[in-house]
């Protein structure tokens, strides 16, 4: 094995891998991270941290992970070429696995446009590909991305990408697969699934190139819990495929409460879809900022107890 | 060519407050093509200055004058004299127009007038949109001739990233083309699609040592 990571180990057993992200706390307090943490425990192999998400100011991805490793969860450090360049991502990659991280997720990172600081000069040394190979070529050639050899351990990471498998056209999404996995990703999370129909077709182009033996696919899963989000997420959030069904499942609930509960059906419904699908490895569940839903999620979809 | 943009009025009129003689100094060459900063636009803000002052009833004198390029010293030269009669300048080149008069009249304060925004073509009439990010190490033969650094929002080598809309815009403005499709549609027409599936390294971003400078070959 070429890391510690609890995650890697989950996929190469064959086991359904369970993630979830935990929102960076927009303060200087442990208290929500540790109680997240805390909270999911148990229902999930490892858990996310991203880093200045939406181009929004919170606390660094790799001290939440930091945090997350300490009360015992394996944690997937996030890194975007935005904020940072060739220089500054290799500093941050020794330090975060020489404290233990064991995995990363290579990101280009959200547009600064749509943050909290517009203004931001964007980095963008690399792009996530580029990202990805530094990674692959200082764990597994122990070289920096100049060619220097690192002398003494290196940075023993599990690879991620992301994915978005409903950008247009559905080949060059694929393509675009291929490439990160060529480049040296060892597992992809995708953004959230709710065209199951569509995804189906992407893993059918997917399994053709046979990617699916050389990458673990980790499906995005966010429960949308009012008819306002689906209906924001539908016209405002490019690329987000989102089926009228769903629209109208939100739209015939009596109260919020109600709205919240459907959304819940509906995400554990796509799981248990997504497990019959040949190639998917396990489900990325995305709450944004309501853990909580996380355990009851994977209660409902027989996620419950991890191996 | 490079496209500028005029400042707007208020910023102007603040940056001559204290003066009562002042020249317009305009360039024929690029800023003259986008509007910003030709001969015309020199008239327009000479006479718009006289206006603004004339309406606060503070004195004023706005002196003009246009070179064919204000980035060289020889034709910046051609206006000493309107320059001498003058207490500050404020000029419509592009940064390095700004930075010739400057350096040419030292003791003259030399304000810029227009913002110097990027390297573009007009797209059409009164449009002009960015193409070439000068970064030194031109990369177009293998994206259609298509400028990725400038053109994507994010400078994506191997793009494009997965905020590529429905219909080939951007993620950060659906106005925008995504120019990881055209770049596709491209090399798609010229069947060098293959091109698509190369891996590019990293960009050396010390291909213009800064600040730049470059030496004519020896014939």
């Amino acid at each position: 094995m070429k890391t510690k990571s609890n995650l890697a180990r989950i996929l190469d057993i064959g086991q359904f891998a369970v993630t979830a992200e935990i929102s960076p706390p927009q303060n200087t307090q442990f208290d929500t991270i540790k109680k997240n943490v805390n909270l999911i425990k148990g229902y999930v192999d490892a858990f996310n941290a991203p880093d200045g998400q939406a181009a929004v100011v919170a606390m660094a991805s790799w001290a939440v992970c930091l945090v997350g490793i300490e009360e015992g969860l394996d944690a997937i450090v996030h890194m975007t070429c935005r904020d940072q360049n060739r220089i500054a991502l290799q500093m941050d990659i020794l330090a975060v696995s020489a404290f233990g991280v064991n995995n990363i997720l290579c990101l280009s990172g959200d547009p600064i446009y749509f943050g909290n600081h517009p203004k931001t000069k964007p980095v963008f040394d690399l792009d996530s590909l580029q990202l990805i190979r530094m990674v692959k070529q200082l764990r597994d050639e122990k070289k920096f991305d100049n060619g220097e050899l690192i002398v003494g351990t290196e940075p023993r990471l599990f690879i991620g990408a992301a994915m978005n498998p409903s950008a247009q056209p559905l080949e060059a999404a694929v393509n675009h697969l291929k490439d990160k996995v060529t480049a040296g990703a060892d597992f992809v999370q995708t953004q959230p699934i709710y065209n199951i129909e569509g995804f189906k077709k992407w893993m059918e182009l997917v399994r053709e190139k046979g990617l699916h033996k050389d990458v673990k696919i980790i499906a995005g899963i966010t429960p949308i819990t009012s008819l306002a989000a689906a209906r924001y997420m539908k016209t405002k959030v490019p690329n987000m495929d989102i089926p009228d069904r769903i629209i109208e499942r939100l739209k015939n609930v009596r109260n919020k409460d109600e709205a919240a509960e459907e959304g819940i059906k509906i995400a554990v419904e796509t799981i248990n879809q997504l497990k019959q699908i040949e190639g998917v490895a396990g489900v990325h569940i995305m709450t944004l900022q309501r853990e909580e839903l996380i355990p009851k999620i994977c209660n409902a979809a027989s996620l419950y107890p991890r191996p | 060519m490079i496209i500028a943009e005029r400042k707007p009025m208020e910023e102007i009129k603040q940056l001559i407050a204290p003066y009562k003689k002042v020249l317009v100094a305009g360039c024929e060459t690029c800023v003259a093509v986008c509007w910003a900063g030709g001969e015309k636009e020199v008239g327009i803000l000479a006479s718009q200055l006289r206006l603004a002052r004339s309406a606060e009833r503070s004195e004023i004198s706005v002196l003009e004058a246009t070179v064919e390029r204000q980035c060289e010293r020889e034709m910046v030269a051609e206006i000493k004299d309107k320059v001498a009669g003058a207490e500050a300048v404020i000029s419509l080149a592009c940064g390095s127009g700004v930075q010739t008069m400057a350096e040419m009249f030292e003791d003259k304060p030399v304000f810029p007038g227009v913002n110097t925004t990027f390297i573009g073509m007009p797209e059409k009439e009164g449009l002009w949109v960015e193409m070439c990010g000068a970064c030194g190490d031109c990369f177009l033969d293998r994206t259609g001739g298509v400028c990725p650094i400038v053109r994507c929002a994010k400078g994506l080598l191997n793009g494009p990233c997965g905020g590529t809309r429905k219909g080939g815009k951007c993620e950060i403005d659906p106005e925008k083309d995504c120019a990881w499709v055209l770049i596709y549609r491209r090399l798609e027409k010229q069947g060098r699609l293959d091109l698509m599936r190369k891996y590019y390294p990293p960009k050396n971003a010390r291909a213009v040592k800064r600040p730049g400078k470059v030496q004519a070959a020896k014939a």
